[in-house]
Parts: structure tokens; C-alpha cells; sequence
């Protein structure tokens, strides 16, 4: 009876992994096989590259991907910087408008960016930094979950460290960067895996930001992709440009999928 | 937490604190508070493309959307996809939460298979389903011809354009959803189900009257997450119907987008932001009552 049981919850969680790997398995059988006329679950036509290089070749893919790569590399950086240190803030001390902190950083947790887009639009240009990439990034470059994830660590750190570090005659700015970074990695391991997931994936904010080859990122460009004359029922070249857009976060998600998950969790939030 | 007075025990200036906070704050200011003021005030002008400087109108930008047919229908569709999207995702996350709650490899496996949507662009899953759901020759009207029922041709009818969308929401998102799941149910202490075992509780009145009141917490928590992340949502139209047929996919965001970018209404645009903005923050309320919200945030 136990064992009955046992494997008919195998059987039913196998099944339904299997339904929810269709949408991959066909994206990923149709881009890398000759394109066909009709379309089907499992490829019928011989394995090719041919789609693969007719996307690489007619979207600027090496542009895109530099312009993605940037932004996740250069907003984690900053966001390492600014959100250890108010991370730091909020958990070493108690100090006079400290809930209005809290409120504020909480606004940025319920608010999401892109419902923000049409009035961060109007302060962006008015900024003049309208198609760039610091426009992109800078409404990031302070992040709620960051500090709040951080500030968590930080905490579970025995205090005696930091006043060790102090009488050995630590500054602060020791103790922070050599005391409680190194303490926290498993919290800076999760902060960089949502962020970069996230900038990695983001389409509304750049697409709105940006108008120009030079600066657009991979989620933009497989969007004008997917909508120009060229894709126009093409979908193996879609399929295609998208599993390139793709592939490397669902690779590293793949490997390391425990970190990923937890994570997720950790973070409670997408940014 | 009397622990933490160390500002006079280590004593560091009070500015200090303050220079810490500086560089998040400033960004959070002017990119997330700033902006929502910014949205109040412009909400109440006429100021769209080809005017200098807006112009006071008072509440006439609500009273046109109230009166307006197009906004009424997007607001019952932003609230028929959220209740499309977030109970169903909800059950289906805690189901798929109690398949794989054990250990194992293959589970590792399994796991893996249900969350990997959710580390995709939805402008990726929007380029892929929209030719599932393609007609005729699409998989999804495939397997309708097969069993019978004809090509349905969902993205094109007004009455099914929005279930399509949500069932492939409820895929990417219950995966997403699961993962909190599992983290709330391995928080429940196994002694507890056991000494109910042993009392001769059985499986089903276990998870009943044990784990699902434990998991209440978890589940408001996620309550808010899923809708937050169903109003947010505006990346598959845009790929997928840009609000076809006639604004039956039309979902609040999208809207915004539209009015801002496409008619360069900002007026408008910022009034129906303020409108989202009240959405959220209503959705967002269980929140702050939350017992849970210690073990996510403090």
C-alpha cells in the first residue's frame, strides 16, 4: 500500500515534468533542426545549424549581447557597493528616522519598476539620458532586496567580531569589507543570482529607454526580432533567436540549480 | 535588539550612518518615491504631445477613464487575468510542492523541470507560445483537431485570448511558486505530523487540519507576490496581440505603456499609474499584517 502510493507520486510528478518541458523541448528541437512547413512536437526534419546562423547573422547578436552583458556585470557591481553599505547601516545601527528608511526601502519592494515606467520615462529624459545605458541601469543602482537580504546576514554575524576588528584598530571601513563581506557570501550569492537573472531577462524598461542598435539588449532585439517581416511565421529562425537569447542563465540555472531555487526564496521578490 | 545601540559603543559619528545610506537612498528617492508623487500631480493635468507645460484639469482624467468603455474593459481584464493567474498558480505551486517535498536525485530532477520558466524572459515565453497557440498548424490547435473540437485559433477570439494567455502565465508561475511551497512545508516540524499519525490521523486529514493552517502564513505571502506579479505584466502583449482583438488582452500595464509611448498622452498615463499604483498597494496590504513577514524580511 506504501509503496503503491510511493510511486504513483513518482509517476504523476515524472508525467507532469514532462508536460511542463513540452514548450522547451519544441523551441529547442525546432531551432535546431531544418526548418519545416508544418509544425510539430518532436523535429521530423535532419538536425541543422542553418537557422542558427541565419538569426546570428541578420540580428546584431554580438551588439546584444555585449549591451546585456555590460548592464548585468556593471549594475551588480554598483549594487554590491551601495546595498553592502546601507545593508551595513541598517543592521549595525539604531538611528533617528530609521522607519522612514525602512518605509521607503519597503515602497521599492511593492512598487515594481516597470509600473513606474511613464514618470521614471519623463525624470530620464530630463536627465538627458535617454537612450544610454546608465539610463537603464541607474533606476537599479540602489535595490531594496539587496539590503534587506544583506542586512539579514549581517545580523546572524556575532558582534563580537566587529569589536574584535575595532580594538585591533579596524576601521570601519576594514570591518565592513574585510570582517562582514567574506561572512555574508552565501547572502551575496543569492543577491547575485536574482540580479542577475533579473537584468538578464528585463525587456519593458530597456525597450523603453533605449532606440538605438548601439545600446538595445538581448530582450529587446529577439522582441523586434520575433515582431519584424522577416519572422513573420518563421518560427524556427524565432525559436532559434531565442534559444540564444536564452541559453547561458538556463545553462548556469541547470548546473546550479539548488543555489538557484533557494535563492528565489531567499529573495522573496524579483526585485 | 538592545545589542544593536552600538552607535554609541562604537562611536561612530551619526553621520556615518546616514553617508552609508546615501548612495541606495538617493536612487530609491528619486526612482521610486519621487516618481509616484510625480505621477499624483501629473495625474490631475492635461498634458500630452505637442503642449509646452501641462495644464491643470483637476480630476477630469479620471472622469474621462471612468466614462471610457476601453478602460473599463481593461481594468475587468487586468482583474479577470489576476484571478485567472493567481489561485490557479497558487494550487498547482502547493500540488507540485507536495510531489517533490522529499529527498532525492531524481526529485533534483524534477524540481528543475517545473521552476526552469521561471529563470526565462517572459518576452522569450511570449515568442514561443504565441506559435503553440498559433492557428491551424500551431501544437495547441494541433492537439484540438486531434481530439475533435477544430482549430480554435485562441489568440484571435475574444473569449479565449485571455485563459491562453493566463494557462501559460500559470505554467511559468507555479514553478516559481512551488519553491516558497517547499521552503514553508520543510519549515513544519515532522514531529507534529507524526504525533498526528500516531493518533490515527490519516493522510488526508493531516495535510487538512496540520499543514495546511501552518502554511497559511506562506500562502498569504505568496498571495501578494502572485498578484503583484500579475498586475506587472505587460510583456506578452506587447509580443503576443498588442491588446487584439479589440483590447480583449489589454491588460493595465500595457494600457500605461500605450497611452505613454504610443498616444504620448502623459496626463492620461499618469493617472491610470496612480490607478495601478492604488492596486498594488491594496494587494500588498496582507503584508505588513503578516506574521510571515518577519521570517522573508527582519
Amino acid at each position: 500500500m506504501e509503496n503503491i502510493k510511493k510511486y504513483s507520486i513518482t509517476a504523476l510528478s515524472v508525467l507532469l515534468a514532462l508536460m511542463w518541458l513540452i514548450p522547451l523541448v519544441w523551441l529547442v528541437g525546432t531551432a535546431l533542426t531544418k526548418a519545416s512547413f508544418n509544425m510539430s512536437f518532436l523535429p521530423t526534419t535532419p538536425f541543422s545549424t542553418e537557422n542558427l546562423e541565419y538569426v546570428w547573422n541578420t540580428i546584431p547578436f554580438g551588439r546584444y549581447y555585449l549591451n546585456t552583458i555590460t548592464l548585468v556585470v556593471v549594475t551588480f557591481i554598483v549594487q554590491f557597493f551601495t546595498s553592502t553599505l546601507a545593508g551595513y547601516a541598517l543592521a549595525m545601527y539604531r538611528f533617528k528616522g530609521q522607519a522612514l528608511v525602512i518605509v521607503i526601502i519597503f515602497m521599492q519592494i511593492i512598487i515594481p519598476n516597470d509600473v513606474l515606467i511613464i514618470p521614471n520615462f519623463m525624470t530620464l529624459s530630463e536627465l538627458g539620458l535617454i537612450d544610454t545605458k546608465l539610463g537603464i541601469m541607474l533606476p537599479f543602482l540602489g535595490s531594496a532586496m539587496a539590503i534587506f537580504l544583506l542586512r539579514q546576514s549581517f545580523k546572524t554575524i556575532p558582534r563580537a567580531l566587529a569589536e574584535a576588528a575595532n580594538i585591533d584598530g579596524a576601521t570601519l571601513w576594514q570591518t565592513i569589507w574585510q570582517v562582514y563581506v567574506p561572512c555574508a557570501k552565501m547572502a551575496y550569492m543569492s543577491f547575485a543570482v536574482i540580479s542577475v537573472s533579473y537584468h538578464w531577462n528585463n525587456y519593458l524598461w530597456p525597450l523603453i529607454v533605449t532606440n538605438s542598435v548601439e545600446n538595445r539588449t538581448l530582450t529587446v532585439g529577439l522582441a523586434y526580432f520575433a515582431k519584424s517581416k522577416e519572422a513573420n511565421m518563421q518560427w524556427a529562425n524565432v525559436c532559434a533567436a531565442t534559444l540564444i537569447i536564452i541559453a547561458p542563465l538556463l545553462l548556469a540555472f541547470f548546473i546550479l540549480q539548488k543555489q538557484f531555487m533557494n535563492s528565489f526564496v531567499s529573495a522573496g521578490i524579483k526585485e | 535588539m538592545k545589542s544593536n545601540q552600538s552607535l554609541t559603543r562604537r562611536k561612530d559619528p551619526a553621520w556615518i550612518v546616514w553617508a552609508l545610506l546615501a548612495p541606495s537612498l538617493i536612487i530609491m528617492l528619486v526612482f521610486t518615491v519621487y516618481p509616484v508623487f510625480r505621477s499624483i500631480a501629473f495625474s490631475f493635468t492635461k498634458y500630452r504631445l505637442g503642449m509646452d507645460a501641462p495644464e491643470f484639469i483637476w480630476l477630469d482624467n479620471y472622469q474621462r477613464l471612468l466614462k471610457s468603455g476601453t478602460f473599463n474593459k481593461v481594468m475587468v481584464n487586468t482583474v479577470v487575468y489576476a484571478l485567472l493567474t493567481v489561485l490557479p498558480s497558487m494550487i498547482i505551486g502547493l500540488g507540485l510542492a507536495l510531489l517533490v517535498n522529499r529527498p532525492g536525485k531524481q526529485v533534483g530532477f524534477i524540481r528543475t523541470s517545473y521552476f526552469y520558466p521561471s529563470v526565462m524572459p517572459m518576452i522569450a515565453i511570449a515568442s514561443v507560445w504565441m506559435f503553440i497557440y498559433m492557428a491551424q498548424n500551431g501544437l495547441f490547435d494541433q492537439v484540438m483537431i486531434a481530439l475533435g473540437f477544430g482549430a480554435q485559433n485562441v489568440l484571435s477570439n475574444r473569449n479565449t485570448v485571455l485563459p491562453a494567455m493566463a494557462l501559460m502565465y500559470v505554467w511559468r508561475e507555479a514553478g516559481y511558486l512551488m519553491v516558497f511551497y517547499l521552503s514553508g512545508l520543510q519549515a513544519i516540524n515532522a514531529e507534529v505530523l507524526e504525533a498526528a499519525t500516531i493518533d490515527g490521523a490519516t493522510g488526508a486529514k493531516c495535510f487538512r487540519h496540520i499543514t495546511l493552517p501552518l502554511l497559511a502564513p506562506t500562502s498569504l505571502f505568496v498571495s501578494t507576490i502572485a498578484f503583484t506579479n500579475s498586475f506587472k505584466l505587460a510583456d506578452h502583449v506587447i509580443i503576443m496581440t498588442e491588446g487584439a482583438p479589440n483590447n480583449a488582452s489589454t491588460l493595465l500595464l500595457y494600457y500605461i505603456y500605450q497611452q505613454g509611448f504610443t498616444n504620448l498622452n502623459y496626463g492620461l498615463s499618469n493617472a491610470l499609474t496612480v490607478i495601478m499604483l492604488v492596486l498594488l498597494l491594496i494587494f500588498s496590504l496582507p503584508r505588513f499584517f503578516s506574521q510571515d513577514r518577519k521570517i522573508h524580511y527582519s
